[in-house]
């Protein structure tokens, strides 16, 4: 998926994103290139510096692995409203 | 981007005095007007913007490490500086932890992708547990100068 707000995965939104994955057991990692980090961590989202348009992965596996993929695309997809 | 690209080490405080969220913020931006990188006149219209955005979510992303910052047109390009309060500020950290290390960032409005480097920087090196240990021990600016250096030369992160 892309990263469409055009602050890109600043502070706030990488908040937002660690809040939403840590709600879910399931594994998340998160790729962008060939850089994957752990999802649960603000400091590693923090590091992907991921900019408008940058294309991201997102890689869930547990049992609430789809309902946490479902979660997260949505939230990257809208721009972190 | 390295520490030596946005931090001004004129403004490096190592041993904060304030005790509270915004005063620790007022202090370190009072560091960089002291410093020169930002004018006395828009200090409190700085300060002011950062606490509004700590107010959307804490930048106290944990690790005893916060990140206040905002966006002004003030500056030209990106400013900031690191402070160090041995005896932890309570800043309503993600992780309920009282801050120690701060990295105070302002940028100017229209460069996203700087902030987002800097940010990058900032939490790539933290994570590594001898530089976060190292820093929070330093006692003088000199120290805090010494560590961000070996950190911008890839003494600590692989």
């Amino acid at each position: 998926m892309t990263v469409v707000n055009p602050q890109g995965l600043h502070a706030r939104p990488a908040d937002l994103f660690v809040k939403t994955a840590n709600q879910f057991s399931a594994t998340i990692e998160v790729t962008k290139g060939n850089e994957t980090v752990d999802g649960k961590s603000i400091l590693s989202i923090l590091t992907l510096a991921a900019e408008q348009g940058t294309e991201l992965e997102i890689n869930a596996t547990g049992s609430d692995a789809q309902r946490a993929l479902a979660a997260l695309s949505e939230l990257v997809e809208n721009g972190f409203e | 981007m390295k520490f030596a690209d946005f931090v001004c080490q004129g403004a490096i405080r190592a041993e904060l005095a304030a005790e509270d969220k915004e005063s620790v913020i007022r202090e370190l931006v009072t560091a960089l007007v002291e410093a020169g990188k930002v004018s006395e006149t828009d200090k409190e219209d700085i300060v002011k913007a950062i606490i509004k955005r700590e107010e959307l979510g804490s930048t106290g992303i944990g690790r005893g490490v916060a990140v206040p910052h905002t966006k002004h047109p003030s500056v030209e390009r990106l400013v900031g500086t690191v402070g160090i309060s041995h005896d932890g500020v309570d800043f309503d950290s993600l992780d309920g932890e009282k801050v120690q290390l701060l990295f105070l960032l302002i940028s100017p409005p229209d460069r996203p992708g700087d902030h987002l480097r800097a940010l990058e920087n900032i939490s790539r090196q933290l994570r590594d547990d001898m530089f976060c240990k190292f820093l929070k021990q330093a006692k003088t600016c000199e120290d805090i100068c010494q560590l961000l250096e070996e950190a911008d030369n890839n003494q600590f992160v692989s």
